[in-house]
């Protein structure tokens, strides 16, 4: 027999992630001890507003199933006396577990020595009645709060105040307690709406019951309906509704039953950016944009809680609120178009960036190197000079703006609107003023895993040179990522860098839209040397901290061509074969596929003997004398001519980077050196040292022009392929 | 509603409900918190239900006068119910209605804003109330203050009379607010936010107020030593506003900044801890009856333990869910 279970806590409001985190793991939570209770449920789902959250199991057993449970006792020999008969200890165990001393059994027990009395225990199921007090008890307490508060005198802690408690199991109320709250049947309807008390009878008609009470309980139904109410908007006002997925499931988190008002704002305040107006309506009022005709609307649309004697009375309060907001957003962007952002940089010197840095800790500091580094990197990137200088000088002034003071998020793009304004204004600059500026808040681009990239080359080399100057400061000054602590968002910069070289770089995505002689990649040993020079003078950066940078960003770039689909082994073989180049080193890890498993084991043979060799101190010539060909069946002969045939493609193919093509030459030659091995092939380590260097030389040769591409000792696909950290250095 | 009769009403609900009315602190505060009977009054276990209007300084908010939203000072009314009462947003709102703000007419709602007072060491978890989109209210279970676990807990309610009042006029301008039937807030306000922005933004003399700073630092430690907690605590609040004074001038930098919270952080820790000794020392005299000895004599027992376990001992020792507690519930 089975029966469905209602659990709703009541409390006062839940913050709205914190809520839509608490929803998210909610069944899981509840399933695990379930099973650890051993009782069957069918569906389970989480259902909650901002006063409440529910937990509903449809088809929970009503009983646990009995169970015989195996006890591990004493050994025997303190169990039995040498007669056989149960010994005082032997007995006592069989009491405390409720059993027949007569039952008791030997057995062994994995990981002891010897044998041990075993006592197996009937335990007789539950009524799930009588489970469910202290399960969900337990339950609550598993609830992941990101912040827990107590109340009043009491001291166990929750998310909020909580008010009460329904548990129902079978139209049964389930004796559970909490925070001084008992259950009963009683739940409320929505704060204002319906405030009174309402019996339930279970989980069948919860939602239902809610509904009129002004509580539309799930979730999912309430996010729909905000969505409706939106669309309902957009077709009253003629706008078209910005999407914003997140706000969106953050409003449904702010409401239990959600009206939607439209409201409108002065259009004169349209002269500020919109990034500016719609952050300000989203961070401080939960309103979304709408939009005519493709542009900003000076109009917004909010999601009451309630429902209102007048919606115009409500209207016009949040239209007075923004006006505030916007007012106030209009002095800060006016204020700001007054200041110079050359004199602004100046201020940067008192804004410390990294105290660690010492004599180099201020963000004026952290200037002048990006400045430095951007006019380094003139020399490996091609890229305009003018533009990409001019935006490093001035990437961080709007750090001290009343606009981004208020709004941080708008760092980079309020620089582009002053520098854009600035610039134009000035003849020497007109003509650049529209790419300083977009450089400017592209230099935060992409601002996070898998966001948009910089869209022009000056903004990514900024980044880049941004982004490096940060990684070396703080690999410098023992403030690298430990764990999974990365307080300085250090792998997302290293990433960011990567991203922007596989973009803009060769065999990029748009490195072909970028023009002769324009794009990335600068080498990643060079770029760190780059920016390890900036430093001179001020903070010691060694020789092993650019190295721990250098291996640091081997791992980030491993983790970023694993994730767009390339083979594990493939991507550590061509690392392993360098990556400073990293578009060079992705093109070889791609290439890699076309090697089939036998042929790496073959590679892979090569590599080890000639590994072997060089740790006995055997000097390689690199000189191949056909004349010492001595082997039986002619099978050096063969494999040096079977090279020979292939020499001049494999060294087109190399100039022209085409890694396939040699990769398939390599395939070709799989079968002749498979023989080279095969049995009654050739001993490489022959006693006669002149013999012995001349087949160390002609493996030498052969793998030398594929040991550029990969290193084929990592490139083997079987399930123990080595993991990163047991390769140490190949670079 | 008129500026006044809004604190007359708020103040006559909150006694109503059992809230001495207390007046402003006469010492210069950035926010009632600051206000003794809050910043103290929530320490230790004795009962404490206060309200008052406190004018509170912003010098670096300040726009000469110019911003119709923004004021270098303005006046909080705010609300300390210690034990914080299960109906405590009941009765909030029945203050809101009290006021003219009807649930039935607006959309009133309470939206996550935790609030942390780095100077103060206090923090607490609640809600900003909003009233058709504005926050009209600041709502917070206080968690610590001083450092210090805060047990009871009490629930600060502060209310931003000038935006509920702009509300209630319908004026755009804080500076239309009526003050009463004859005279507007600006006509009694600007003069000081004109005044007091060129003040607080060319005038302040730095080194006048850095002296000042470690002078009433000093003094205020001296005090604590001779066991004279309020006057040592008046000490710390002045320290504050001379350190809020010297950030507005710019006169701190983003290091020294860190380091100066720090320094008045040290202060209010140190007068939180003597203030609950001090009233270890009197027998916790809010208290009544047999707890005033119970709690002394279990802050004696723990004290070893420092002020924060004894604080929490003598709470226990009095709790009316002791016996819930003792039941294992």
């Amino acid at each position: 027999m089975a029966s469905d279970l209602l659990f709703e806590l009541g409390t006062e409001e839940i913050p709205s992630r914190m809520l839509a985190r608490a929803l998210a793991e909610l069944p899981a939570l509840a399933k695990a001890r379930l099973d650890a209770a051993r009782l069957t449920y069918g569906e389970v789902t989480a259902l909650g507003t901002p006063r409440r959250l529910a937990l509903v199991v449809r088809g929970l057993a009503d009983r646990q199933p009995d169970l015989d449970e195996r006890v591990v006792g004493p050994p025997i020999g303190a169990a039995f006396a040498a007669d056989g008969t149960v010994t005082k200890a032997g007995l006592g165990f069989a009491a405390k577990n409720g059993v027949d001393p007569a039952t008791l059994e030997k057995a062994e027990v994995p990981g002891k020595k010897g044998l041990y009395v075993v006592a197996t225990r009937h335990v007789a199921g539950q009524p799930t009645l009588a489970v469910l007090p202290a399960l969900l008890t337990d339950l609550i307490g598993a609830i992941p709060w990101p912040k827990s508060m107590r109340w009043g005198w009491r001291e166990v802690g929750f998310v909020r105040p909580l008010h009460w408690l329904v548990a129902l199991f079978g139209g049964e109320v389930v004796p559970v307690r909490f925070a001084g709250v008992a259950a009963g049947r009683a739940t409320r309807g929505h704060r204002f709406l319906a405030p009174g008390a309402i019996d339930l009878t279970g989980a069948a008609d919860y939602v239902e019951v809610l509904r009129p009470a002004f509580v539309i309980v799930d979730p999912v139904a309430r996010r729909r309906m905000i969505a409706a109410e939106l669309g309902r908007l957009a077709a009253e006002t003629g706008c078209v509704v910005r999407p914003d997925d997140d706000l969106l499931d953050e409003v449904t988190g702010l409401c239990e039953y959600p009206v939607g008002i439209a409201g409108s704002f002065d259009r004169a305040f349209l002269e500020v950016p919109e990034e500016a107006l719609v952050l300000t309506m989203r961070t401080h009022q939960r309103y979304f944009a709408l939009e005519e005709g493709g542009r900003l609307a000076p109009r917004f649309a909010t999601i009451a809680a309630t429902v209102t004697k007048d919606a115009a009375i409500v209207r016009a309060g949040n239209e007075r609120v923004l006006a505030a907001r916007l007012s106030d957003a209009r002095f800060f962007f006016a204020e700001d178009c007054k200041k110079d952002l050359g004199a602004l940089r100046a201020k940067l010197d008192d804004v410390v960036f990294q105290a660690k840095l010492g004599d180099a800790k201020s963000t004026g500091d952290k200037v002048r190197r990006i400045v430095g580094i951007v006019d380094a990197l003139a020399d490996h990137v091609g890229f305009d000079r003018r533009v990409a200088g001019r935006a490093a000088e001035l990437c961080k002034s709007d750090l001290l703006t009343g606009v981004v003071g208020e709004l941080p998020e708008l760092q980079g793009v309020m620089g582009k609107h002053y520098a854009a304004r600035q610039l134009a204004a000035d003849p020497a600059w007109a003509d650049a003023a529209a790419a300083v500026g977009d450089a400017i808040a592209e230099h935060y681009m992409p601002r996070g895993a898998g966001a948009a990239l910089p869209a022009s080359l000056e903004g990514a080399v900024v980044g880049v040179a941004d982004r490096i100057d940060t990684l070396v400061g703080c690999f410098g000054t023992g403030l690298e990522p430990t764990g999974s602590a990365d307080p300085y968002g250090l792998r997302r910069a290293a990433n960011a860098i990567l991203a922007i070289n596989l973009d803009l770089g060769k065999g990029g995505e748009r490195h072909a839209t970028l023009g002769a002689g324009r794009g990335f990649p600068i080498k990643l040993d060079t770029l760190i040397e780059i920016a390890a020079h900036q430093f001179a003078g001020k903070v010691e950066i060694t020789d092993t901290d650019c190295g721990e940078l250098h291996e640091f960003f081997r791992g980030r770039l491993r983790t970023v061509l694993i994730d767009r689909g390339l083979a594990g082994p493939d991507v550590d073989a061509a690392l392993g074969a360098g990556f400073d180049d990293v578009c060079d080193a992705r093109l070889r890890a791609e290439a890699l596929a076309v090697v089939p498993p036998a042929a790496r084991e073959v590679f892979k043979r090569i590599a080890n003997i000639l590994d072997d060799a060089h740790a006995k101190g055997i000097a390689i010539s690199g000189e191949v004398k056909p004349a010492m060909f001595v082997a039986d069946g002619n099978t050096e002969h063969r494999l040096w001519s079977a090279f020979q045939g292939v020499v001049d493609r494999l060294d087109a193919a190399q100039a022209g980077q085409a890694y396939r093509d040699m990769l398939a030459i390599l395939v070709e030659l799989q079968p002749t050196v498979a023989a080279f091995f095969d049995k009654g092939g050739v001993m490489v380590m022959d006693p006669d040292a002149g013999l012995r260097e001349n087949r160390l030389s002609l493996l030498h040769r052969i793998l030398a022009p594929f040991a550029a591409i990969a290193d084929f000792r990592l490139a083997s696909q079987g399930p123990a392929a080595p993991g990163l950290a047991a390769q140490g250095s190949a670079s | 509603m008129y500026l006044q009769d809004l604190i007359f009403e708020l103040q006559r609900f909150w006694a109503d409900h059992g809230c001495v009315i207390e007046q402003p602190v006469d010492v210069e505060v950035g926010a009632g918190t600051f206000h003794p009977a809050t910043f103290l009054r929530v320490l230790g276990p004795e009962p404490w239900n206060a309200a008052f209007a406190q004018f509170c300084r912003r010098p670096g908010d300040g726009r000469y006068g110019e911003n119709p939203n923004r004021l270098g000072a303005y006046y909080q009314f705010q609300v300390g119910l210690k034990p914080s009462p299960p109906d405590v947003q009941d009765l909030y709102l029945a203050s809101l209605r009290r006021i003219g703000l009807d649930p039935a007419a607006h959309d009133l709602r309470f939206v996550e804003d935790d609030w942390e007072s780095p100077t103060l060491g206090a923090w607490g978890l609640g809600w900003e109330v909003w009233a058709d989109g504005m926050e009209v209210t600041q709502f917070t279970y206080f968690q610590q203050a001083g450092g210090i676990d805060l047990l009871p807990v009490t629930a600060e309610l502060t209310y931003g009379v000038e935006r509920i009042a702009m509300y209630l006029q319908n004026v755009d301008s804080i500076f239309d607010i009526k003050w009463d039937k004859n005279v507007t807030y600006g006509q009694i306000r600007h003069p000081w936010e004109v005044e007091y922005s060129h003040f607080h933004f060319e005038e302040t003399d730095a080194a006048f107020y850095f002296g000042l700073f470690e002078r009433y630092e000093a003094e205020c430690h001296r005090l604590l030593k001779r066991g004279l907690t309020l006057p040592a605590y008046e000490h710390c609040m002045k320290s504050s506003h001379a350190f809020n004074l010297l950030d507005a001038r710019g006169a701190i930098s983003v290091t020294e900044r860190a380091r100066f919270i720090g320094r008045v952080r040290a202060m209010a820790r140190a007068c939180a801890e003597a203030y609950v000794r001090s009233r270890a020392k009197l027998g916790f005299p809010l208290l009544t009856g047999d707890d005033r000895a119970k709690a002394a004599a279990a802050f004696a027992a723990a004290e070893e333990g420092g002020v924060n376990a004894a604080a929490l001992a003598a709470a226990r020792a009095v709790s009316p869910l002791a016996t819930e507690v003792a039941r294992g519930q």
